[in-house]
């Protein structure tokens, strides 16, 4: 299953690292765009009357386990035990949609306290930055359930370990970002 | 930390799980301590450089294990950490330019 390329190294792994470099410029981008606007609303709501710590730090802590899981999937599949990678991706899955609901939950009561896309410098810089970030975790989750069928339907095997470890890099970059978003956004306010 | 699951293929360079069961328990701590900081008024000047540690702390320990890029080849090293750098440098540089560290507005 692994295509070697001129560099002696996996295609579809060095097509992903290269994918994720790109990532990070996109990021980046949307990250300089919030910094530059932060605090620069002349209307409210203001961040400091929306955001949630506490709850915002339980989704941040579940994305991060799904990482976890990632790693225990990928490595289930790479020593033969389909039986725990299915287990594992799953909740990876699970934990991702857990995350991708708070973030509605989020996103539905800022809504209801007068926050939109245009209504201030905040509600647009935030909504673009944490919505792509959203996207990305739901690709994520798309991806994960794709592999969990083909593991069901017996067409995952330990050969197929770099298909996984693909889907891995993916969404540990999609966990770094959140990282970063975490204290960008909400801790440094 | 050095501990590697046994094997014989490339997966063999890859930690074993109780590594990685203690990188996530490191995350979770981190993380809480990033939220103790968040409410400790002491703290309120300090708040930017030590915030940051902790998340490139974070952001290092998945990248170099989770993503498993401390024991890959190094061509993926430089294929994520180039254009990490040019993006740190450009948002460091427009946060100067639209005096974000100096309290400016440009």
């Amino acid at each position: 299953m692994t295509t070697q390329t001129a560099t002696g190294l996996p295609s579809r792994k060095l097509a992903m690292w290269t994918f994720i470099g790109s990532e990070c410029i996109l990021f980046g981008s949307l990250i300089i765009t919030y910094l530059v606007y932060r605090g620069r609303s002349v209307v409210g709501p203001y961040p400091d009357e929306l955001l949630n710590i506490p709850f915002i730090t339980v989704t941040t802590f579940v994305l991060l386990m799904s990482s976890l899981m990632m790693v225990l999937a990928l490595a289930a599949v790479q020593h033969g035990d389909l039986k725990w990678a299915k287990v594992w991706l799953l909740l990876t899955a699970a934990f991702g949609v857990i995350f991708l609901a708070g973030q509605a939950y989020e996103f539905t009561h800022f809504y209801h306290e007068g926050l939109g896309l245009s209504t201030n410098l905040f509600g647009g810089s935030f909504f673009l930055l944490t919505g792509f970030h959203g996207a990305h975790v739901a690709v994520g989750v798309i991806w994960l359930m794709s592999l969990f069928g083909m593991a069901v339907g017996g067409r995952l095997t330990s050969a197929d370990a770099e298909t996984v470890e693909v889907a891995g890099l993916y969404w540990h970059f999609v966990d770094v970002v959140w990282i970063v978003l975490f204290t960008v956004i909400y801790l440094l306010v | 930390m050095e501990e590697l699951a046994t094997g014989t293929s490339q997966e063999s360079k890859h930690p074993s799980n109780r590594v990685y069961i203690g990188i996530a328990a490191i995350l979770a701590v981190i993380t809480a301590i990033e939220v103790m900081v968040f409410y400790v008024d002491a703290l309120r000047p300090a708040i930017v450089p030590i915030l940051l540690v902790l998340s490139a702390t974070k952001f290092a320990l998945v990248v170099m294990f989770f993503m498993h890029l401390r024991f890959d080849s190094r061509v993926f090293s430089a294929v994520f950490l180039g254009p990490l750098l040019v993006i740190v440098a450009l948002i460091t540089a427009m946060l100067a330019l639209y005096g974000v560290f100096t309290g400016n507005p440009a």
